[in-house]
């Protein structure tokens, strides 16, 4: 205890500091790692040298039962953390096996025929923890992290373990000969499960790590690919046409329409909902005229297999098309609102407007496109215009909830 | 004369904007992310700060949370690219007094300004529509009534600024003086601040469209 010092953490002061049994990452009574703590070593090193010096006549067992009583727990505020079960249960098994392997060989019915074992195994501990500390930690971590991580692989061991033991009793009674063997066997394949355990799961995560790298790579990839295929090209067609302004705008416009539905759009049928045709119908006019069209969309419904909505979307269409086509406006704002069975779409412009009067009887788009459309399938149309006042088709239809 | 502080992370925008602002505006300063637009407010105590939504530091929201969180008075207007429901309702929840996209036209950014400075929202089409959508969509009942649901005419004065009706246009529409719908409207953008109804948030996030 007296390089006990050195070794301490400038933080702790004084000479000495009263070991303390800690609440966080105990797995019985936090006495191993309070020792753990005081002798600067390992907590997985001292627990196995507690598991096995219980082997050996249960000395470890009153070792630790006299450490717990002397020493004071460290105060912790709040619950009590919860045990890792699963990493007590895997050196309980270490314990079990060790238990079998001593019962086998008859060493500890000697009793003293166990301690050089005992001896062995602390100094190989000791050493082991003066090791390179970087690889002994990447061995400790990937171990305790493998145990925590695959409990279902823990749970399998220790029923391994369990099986084994009561294998070993009834071989006791009958084939005491021919099973031991056979045990000894089991018992070797459980060590080496335990040993390997750590190596595979470091084999498993890299794997992992690779598979992530890739999917991130394809990510990369299809980012690129989205650029490169569309926005480069059209900065180049930009460039090309830059004195016609219309032209222009149409392309930035189509161009920041499809990178917006990459970049928040869910892949979704374009045709499965009124919302998602109307924005389709919309950017299809949008690029065939070159007139920004703003499209707000309130509630949604599944188009019906009756025809209705499609002919209201026609109708919509149309009225965008007329818009466009007609109005003179610098942009075209389209809503539509579904509540409760009521569909609504407005086209609205501001553009030189007309006299609906005035149309003559031939022209088909407003009469039979729109409002005649509208009128057979049992739905209505309004239009609101007045020669510089803009124009405002109202569209609407009753439809039956789903 | 508006005293206007622009923030945002592009300084081609900024110099955009800046040319496009009309005289009745002067743009006092410049700032490129959330710590020097924090201390840029504080400095120059603008009218209005024209604040983008995604930048370097935590974005806008970062910058409502610690100049309206110190206690100031300074106006904000959100300026994005996106028109994602989650950043919409994100800035505005945060304080910012009205939302418009980056396409605007400088007239329609100059009156924008003017309104906000006047202490009046602006919403622009989307964001009224994500509003009623928003409003609509809930089946369980209010817990505040008068701050969890919108009356008759907020809900007809939002539905017109969703059809593309500029305020004048709604005053005539409805048969009410502009005034009035400047008042519906910023009665919308308070119960869209202070309505704790979790529905708002979870809305937002649910719906990622454009």
């Amino acid at each position: 205890m007296t390089d006990q010092k050195t070794l301490a953490e400038p933080e702790t002061s004084g000479p000495y500091r009263r070991m303390m049994r800690p609440m966080e990452g105990r797995l019985v009574g936090g006495v191993a790692q309070g020792l753990a703590a005081q002798l600067k070593l390992d907590p997985v090193v001292i627990r196995l040298v507690f598991v096995l010096l219980s082997v050996v006549g249960g000395v470890g067992g009153v070792a630790y039962a006299v450490l717990w009583m002397i020493t004071p727990r460290e105060p912790y505020r709040g619950e009590p953390p919860a045990r890792d079960w699963s990493q007590l249960a895997a050196f309980t098994a270490i314990g079990v096996a060790l238990l079998a392997f001593g019962f086998l060989t008859g060493a500890s019915r000697g009793g003293i025929g166990m301690l050089p074992f005992a001896v062995g195994g602390i100094g190989g501990l000791i050493l082991w923890q003066q090791a390179d500390p970087d690889r002994r930690k990447n061995w400790v971590s990937g171990a305790t992290k493998s145990i925590r991580k695959n409990r279902v692989r823990t749970l399998l061991g220790v029923m391994l373990v369990v099986a084994g033991g009561i294998g070993f009793l009834v071989v006791e009674g009958q084939l005491q000969e021919a099973g031991q063997g056979l045990l000894f066997t089991a018992v070797v394949v459980g060590g080496l499960a335990v040993i390997a355990a750590p190596w595979l799961a470091g084999l498993w995560k890299e794997l992992q790590l690779e598979r992530r790298e890739r999917i991130r790579q394809e990510e990369r990839a299809e980012v690129a690919a989205m650029v490169h295929d569309s926005v480069l090209h059209t900065l180049t067609l930009i460039q090309r046409v830059a004195h016609d302004s219309r032209e222009v705008t149409r392309l930035a416009r189509s161009q920041e329409r499809e990178l917006r539905n990459w970049l928040y759009q869910p892949a979704q049928d374009a045709d499965a909902t009124l919302a998602a045709a109307v924005r389709r119908i919309a950017a299809e006019e949008e690029d065939a005229h070159g007139v920004p069209i703003e499209v707000v969309c309130v509630g949604d419904i599944d188009l019906d297999s009756g025809g209705r909505l499609g002919a209201m979307l026609k109708a919509a269409r149309q009225s965008m098309v007329n818009a466009a086509k007609y109005s003179e406006s610098p942009s075209i704002s389209v809503y539509a609102e579904v509540e409760g069975e009521e569909v609504t779409i407005f086209v609205k412009d501001r553009g030189k407007g007309f006299d609906l009067d005035a149309v003559p009887v031939d022209r088909m788009g407003i009469r039979e496109s729109i409002i005649g459309r509208m009128e057979r399938h049992g739905g209505a149309a309004r239009v609101r215009t007045e020669p510089g006042e803009g124009t405002e088709v109202m569209l609407t239809m009753k439809v039956e909830k789903q | 004369m508006t005293r206007v502080l622009i923030v945002d992370d592009h300084r081609l925008f900024r110099s955009g904007v800046r040319a496009e602002l009309g005289d009745s505006i002067e743009v006092v300063g410049e700032a490129e992310d959330v710590d020097s637009a924090v201390k840029a407010i504080a400095e120059l105590q603008p009218d209005v700060v024209l604040l983008d939504v995604h930048m370097p530091g935590g974005g806008g929201q970062e910058v409502l949370r610690r100049v309206l969180g110190a206690g100031s008075q300074v106006r904000f207007l959100a300026l994005s690219v996106s028109d994602a429901a989650e950043d919409v309702i994100g800035v505005i929840r945060g304080g910012a007094r009205g939302y418009v996209t980056k396409n605007i036209s400088g007239k329609e950014l100059t009156d924008a300004i003017s309104r906000v400075a006047d202490g009046d929202a602006v919403f622009s089409p989307r964001l009224a529509g994500f509003v009623l959508d928003a409003f609509a969509s809930s089946e369980a009942p209010p817990i505040d009534p008068e701050l969890d649901s919108l009356t008759q005419r907020e809900r007809e004065v939002l539905r017109l600024i969703a059809r593309g009706y500029a305020y004048k246009e709604i005053a005539k529409e409805l048969f009410i003086s502009v005034k009035t719908v400047e008042t519906h409207v910023s009665s919308v953008l308070r119960k869209l601040q202070l309505s704790n109804r979790h529905e708002l948030s979870r809305w937002a996030t649910a719906r990622r469209l454009v």
